[in-house]
């Protein structure tokens, strides 16, 4: 057989081809664009459109990052730099940085409090958000950060905050001891001792211990401004908006319909007039004479605001857990306490970081709006002193882009944070 | 074997107010309410208390005087010598207007960017996901601000359009004008039997769809397939078209022209009402795309295979198959967005937008000095808005819901 | 929750440092600082520099308060307070006294229960245009578009005189005096009108401030000036004292400088204005030397207006009816005995 084919066939290869390329509409960049950019003529039309709004984008922004002026006293002597070409006056955020970034009046010798502050936020809240990272050890400092953060942006004697400290620790140890008995006696106990405690330490009075020079919260202002009601309004808001989410959920008639008429309340208006209500209406309901820094009404209306929508998160998730957990829990013989903090709430919370991170990138966001209430966040110094200024009057593009920027890069920052977090959570559900 | 039963009905005892879970509720709620209550009766008594210090007394009739302050935008007639009340429903109406123009506009927006960041087309992808992060993560105060500085200060002026080489010019045939006062379009102006033609177009409309369900009525029970698209469209405005030239053209436009200071004539769109609409629409389009590619992407694979292995084509298999699953999952985001617009809408004192947080939380509250009214007005409107459009979610889910099995 | 420490102390702070009591004069002397309202900024009246530090007018007239009563005219924290604003937190005594340009009219007198203590700039309102327009009275104004801030008389006198002369014209709100201004170099509005003293201030923040003219008329009184609250009359009689103690300085013709030798050889009236003769001051609730500390703290009232407002600043404002009565003005402060 073998001897016949040989005669019948005239070439018999013997070796393997060398493998050919594919054709070159079919690899490499050319391939990619085919599928990707061109597969067919709709297709191409879009890819047309889109490379024509990038290249109107990059060419009308180009000139006038490369232009940039960065170093001038005024938008005048910008103006005269460029002879009339297209270019943006940096020189604003090099001239004005620090009142962007701490308000007009906070002591530019004290700049480096805020800074630090800011900068410990980070150990801070390390252990918090990447838990399996670092060791929980660092949750100390972590409970320990507002006392330090609030002694070095305030400044004042260091025996406020450490008095402060005090009632919240004799607090937790009342909590602790009488815990297990009851929750609710552990729970109120530990709040009548902290109470005692600060009354107990109010009564020391004034003193200059250790302190720093202080300054009053309406010198405050700029980015720092808008970090600081983030920050502190949505720590603020969690355990707030934790009560009230089990206060919804619960079976008690009257403490639910508490629950959801002042989150129905909250998330019905919007967040502007409860700024109102802090700057203008919320004096003539605190005791004569008192008198609340406008901070600190705001920080209260936000954090309302604020609790209002993490109870909705939280409430969600509460939702979300199988009905079996919650027997489980029964069946084991927990009473609610127990069963809410060892059982649910673990697993309740857990499910609803990445709502209660976008709650709080919003209320950042949100920040912005005490501008409206003549308070000098990062929006309210561009609007008002800078702009009014004789030296800066007009430079409008680079100081909201670079506001713009700020936000931006916090804002996508934490949000794939909550992405990542979102993953590394999902991987246990499958 | 003894059998389980109740235990004995003991006396009440007061310590099982605090031990038994029979009472242990009724006690946590008493506490609550006298908390509640005591927080009130102690912010009552503050405000009687400085309110007496002041000298000051609750009413609500100073909103019958006449406001005595102007409106740049009015939907209804409205002069300086009418009352509060009429200016704080100029103010409503502008809110309601603002925010119905930006819940229009955010839907396109929001819907296009969400189709497209599912395109196959690698550019457009990776555009609308730029445009998605930048407008979500930049607060909408400062797109507000944005692009009203772009409405005034890119903007040419009423006075650029003067002279022979004027620096600048009127647009589509000379009839749009955009200055840095806004945007001037031609005003239709009705003759007599101008309406008509408006009504007839109505029935018009009317008229096609219940063509089109005809159609699909026909197609379901018979099979046979009346053409939809071209019919429809020719029902609505060929006898629109008819009547307007058979009635001798009732209907002009009035162009805006330059006089005075400013452009007269035609429609005004305020800069302020533009860049409020503009940017509540983009940032809220941004959150609403992200809703429709979730939406979209939770109709399993299945689904879209299952249709097309029927044959189904692939627009059909959209409209058909995957649209109304992911309707479900988009709507109640939508909805709740279509809220947040509507709130967002109070940032108009911004932009000196005359919207209800601008005249009744605005200059009314300044005029007279009665925060504390005001403000309890403001919010009762909010809120009014917010819970009835809560309602109207609650009556979608629960109809979806019931379609689910 | 571990946050809500420094909520807790604040508040706790807020509390004893508010709970004092009715006598202002106790409050500032206690807190060791006047807490004075002022605008979010108007160059000339109030606005804070480079630095931070507050300039101005109205400034001077809260620090010449401060220094009457706490013998520092340092010591006053300036709140920054919006059209909305102000009237609130001179109610709920965020703020002391209120030095922000302020016309003094009969509801915010009577209604809104608050103490006018005197008048320190006698102001009406007024129309600034581009000179480009060529517009040289306001009665050729019929169709323009004016910015006017919020809150302000302005507005309702606009209304008025617009309406009085059948006129029509758009208003643009706007909140504060540095929108105002941004709008109107935008080209948005043809006109801004506010206080003539406020048009000149901001015309003077201008780039090029020779485009713009003032229209010549006037179209309202704003008698403009510190107000207190109603009901703690001693406090209300000390800041208006020291407004009028300011005024009557430059009629006997005391000043920063002078002050030393006034207070040894002036005439009797001088002498009890400074403090060397009578005890005025114990009558205030203060020491002898009140009215001296605060003409000393920025001069009298003609050097604190030709240091921030007059001919040879920037704003340049002529004294006008803010001249003594003197000299053909409105200027008249009751004799101090």
């Amino acid at each position: 057989m073998a001897d016949t084919h040989a005669h019948s066939v005239r070439f018999v290869r013997e070796t393997m081809l060398p493998q050919q390329e594919p054709p070159a509409a079919e690899r490499g960049a050319v391939k990619w664009m085919r599928q990707n950019l061109f597969s067919n003529l709709r297709n191409s039309i879009f890819t047309l459109i889109a490379i024509y709004c990038v290249y109107w984008l990059v060419t009308s922004l180009y000139p006038w990052f490369a232009n940039g002026i960065w170093d001038a006293p005024s938008i005048r002597a910008c103006r005269e730099i460029l002879e009339g070409d297209v270019g943006g006056c940096f020189a604003v955020l090099t001239e004005r940085w620090n009142q962007l970034l701490f308000g007009f009046q906070y002591p530019s010798e004290l700049y480096w409090r805020p800074t630090l502050a800011f900068l410990l936020l980070f150990i801070a809240i390390a252990p918090v958000l990447f838990r399996k990272v670092f060791p929980a050890q660092m949750l100390i400092f972590t409970a320990l950060y507002p006392f330090i953060a609030y002694y070095l942006i305030w400044g004042g004697s260091i025996l406020v905050p450490v008095m402060a400290l005090l009632g919240f620790v004799a607090g937790y140890m009342v909590y602790a001891r009488l815990v297990t008995q009851s929750f609710a006696m552990g729970f109120f106990g530990g709040i009548i001792a902290a109470f005692v405690v600060w009354w107990l330490t109010g009564l020391v009075g004034e003193s200059t211990f250790l302190a720093l020079e202080p300054v009053a919260s309406r010198n405050m202002g700029g980015f720092m401004l808008n970090l600081m009601l983030g920050t502190v309004c949505v720590s603020l808001s969690i355990p707030f908006g934790i009560a009230l989410a089990l206060g919804r959920q619960s079976s008690m008639p009257i403490i639910k319909w508490i629950c959801v008429i002042f989150i129905e309340f909250v998330r019905g208006v919007p967040l502007i007039t409860l700024l109102f209500v802090a700057s203008v209406v919320l004096a003539y309901f605190l005791p004569p004479g008192a008198n609340f820094d406008l901070f600190v009404r705001v920080v209260i209306m936000i954090t309302m605001f604020a609790s209002a929508y993490i109870a909705e998160v939280i409430r969600g998730a509460l939702a979300a857990l199988p009905k079996g957990q919650y027997e489980a829990a029964d069946s084991l013989g927990l009473d609610y306490p127990q069963a809410m903090r060892l059982i649910i709430l673990p697993q309740a919370l857990k499910i609803s970081i990445p709502g209660i991170v976008n709650v709080a990138v919003g209320l950042f966001k949100d920040t912005t709006l005490v501008s409206i209430i003549s308070m000098f966040d990062l929006v309210g110094m561009i609007r008002g002193p800078i702009l009014a200024s004789t030296e800066w009057n007009g430079v409008y593009w680079e100081l909201l882009g670079f506001a713009a920027l700020l936000f931006f890069v916090v804002c996508f920052g934490i949000s794939k944070y909550s992405q990542w977090l979102e993953k590394e959570l999902a991987t246990d559900h499958r | 074997m003894t059998t389980l039963s109740d235990p004995p009905q003991s006396a009440f005892k007061p310590s099982m107010l605090l031990n038994d879970t029979r009472y242990r509720g009724y006690t946590f709620q008493f506490i609550a309410l006298v908390c509640v209550a005591a927080l009130f009766a102690y912010l009552g008594s503050n405000l009687a208390q400085n309110l007496r210090d002041a000298g000051l007394v609750i009413s609500f009739d100073f909103l019958g005087e006449p406001a005595n302050y102007d409106i740049n935008q009015t939907l209804i007639e409205y002069n300086n010598q009418m009352d509060h009340w009429r200016a704080a429903l100029v103010g409503v109406l502008n809110t309601l207007l603002v925010s119905f123009l930006a819940c229009i506009t955010a839907t396109v927006i929001g819907v296009f960017a969400g189709v497209a960041r599912l395109s196959q087309n690698w550019l457009v992808r990776k555009l609308m996901s730029a445009y998605v992060e930048a407008f979500r993560n930049v607060p909408v105060l400062i797109w507000i601000i944005i692009i009203f500085t772009v409405m005034t200060a890119v903007m040419p002026s009423p006075r650029d359009f003067r002279g022979e080489d004027a620096a600048a010019s009127m647009v589509l045939f000379d009839s749009v004008a955009f200055t840095n006062r806004g945007v001037y379009i031609p005003k239709p102006i009705f003759a007599p039997g101008g309406w008509s033609v408006i009504y007839v177009f109505l029935a018009g409309v009317v008229g096609a769809f219940w063509y089109r369900r005809y159609a699909t009525k026909l197609l379901y029970a018979t099979g046979k397939l009346l053409p939809m698209g071209w019919p429809a469209l020719a029902i609505a405005f060929v006898p629109a078209i008819l009547v307007f030239f058979i009635l001798g053209r009732p209907i002009t436009l009035e162009y805006p022209e330059l006089g005075g200071f400013n452009f007269q004539g035609g429609i005004n769109i305020l800069g302020s009402l533009i860049a409020l609409w503009f940017a509540l629409a983009i940032y809220t389009g941004a959150f609403i795309a992200e809703n429709v590619r979730a939406g979209i992407l939770s109709v399993s694979k299945g689904q879209t295979e299952a249709a097309a292995s029927l044959g189904l084509r692939p627009n059909r298999i959209m409209n058909l198959v995957i649209l109304p699953q992911a309707l479900r999952v988009i709507i109640p985001p939508l909805i709740s967005h279509y809220l947040n617009i509507t709130k967002n809408s109070s940032l108009a004192i911004a932009v000196g937008y005359m919207d209800l947080t601008g005249t009744l939380g605005g200059i009314t509250l300044n005029q007279t000095g009665r925060a504390i009214e005001c403000i309890l007005l403001l919010m009762a409107f909010y809120l009014t808005i917010s819970l009835s459009i809560s309602a109207v979610m609650n009556v979608y889910n629960k109809s979806v819901s019931l379609k689910e099995r | 929750m571990k946050n809500s420490v420094f909520l807790g102390a604040l508040t706790a702070a807020g509390l004893t440092a508010g709970v004092a009591g009715a006598a202002t004069l106790d409050d500032v002397k206690e807190r060791g600082t006047l807490n004075c309202g002022v605008t979010t900024g108007l160059v000339g009246f109030a606005a804070p520099d480079a630095n931070g530090e507050w300039g101005g007018f109205d400034v001077g007239v809260c620090r010449a308060v401060a220094a009457a009563v706490l013998g520092d005219p340092t010591a006053v924290e300036f709140v920054p307070t919006t059209g909305k604003t102000r009237f609130t937190a001179l109610a709920s005594g965020e703020i002391d006294m209120l030095a922000r340009n302020t016309t003094w009219t009969f509801s915010r007198d009577v209604d809104l229960k608050f103490e006018f203590v005197g008048v320190n700039y006698y102001d009406g309102q007024g129309f600034m245009v581009p000179k480009a327009l060529g517009v040289s009275s306001a009665t050729e104004l019929d169709g323009a578009t004016v910015c006017i801030q919020t809150g302000t008389t302005t507005e309702l006198n606009l209304a008025d005189y617009f309406r009085n002369n059948n006129m029509e014209y758009t208003p643009v709100p706007i909140e504060t005096n540095a929108e105002a201004q941004q709008q109107y170099l935008a080209g948005a509005c043809d006109v801004y009108t506010t206080d003539a003293s406020g048009l000149a201030a901001t015309r003077a923040a201008f780039e090029s401030p020779g485009d713009h003219v003032v229209l010549p008329e006037i179209i309202s009184k704003e008698p403009l000036g510190p107000l207190v609250r109603h009901g703690d009359n001693d406090w209300g009689d000390i800041v208006r004292w020291t407004l009028n103690a300011l005024i009557a300085a430059e009629e006997y013709g005391i000043t920063s400088a002078n002050i030393d030798e006034m207070s040894a050889s002036g005439n009797p009236e001088v002498k009890r204005i400074l403090g060397s003769e009578g005890d005025l001051g114990a009558m205030l609730g203060l020491d002898a030397e009140w009215a001296k500390r605060a003409i000393g703290a920025g001069g009298n009232y003609g050097e604190l207006f030709a240091k921030n407002i007059g001919e040879s600043t920037p704003i340049g404002l002529s004294r006008g009816l803010n001249a003594q009565w003197t000299e053909g003005g409105l200027l008249y402060a009751p004799p101090f005995r």
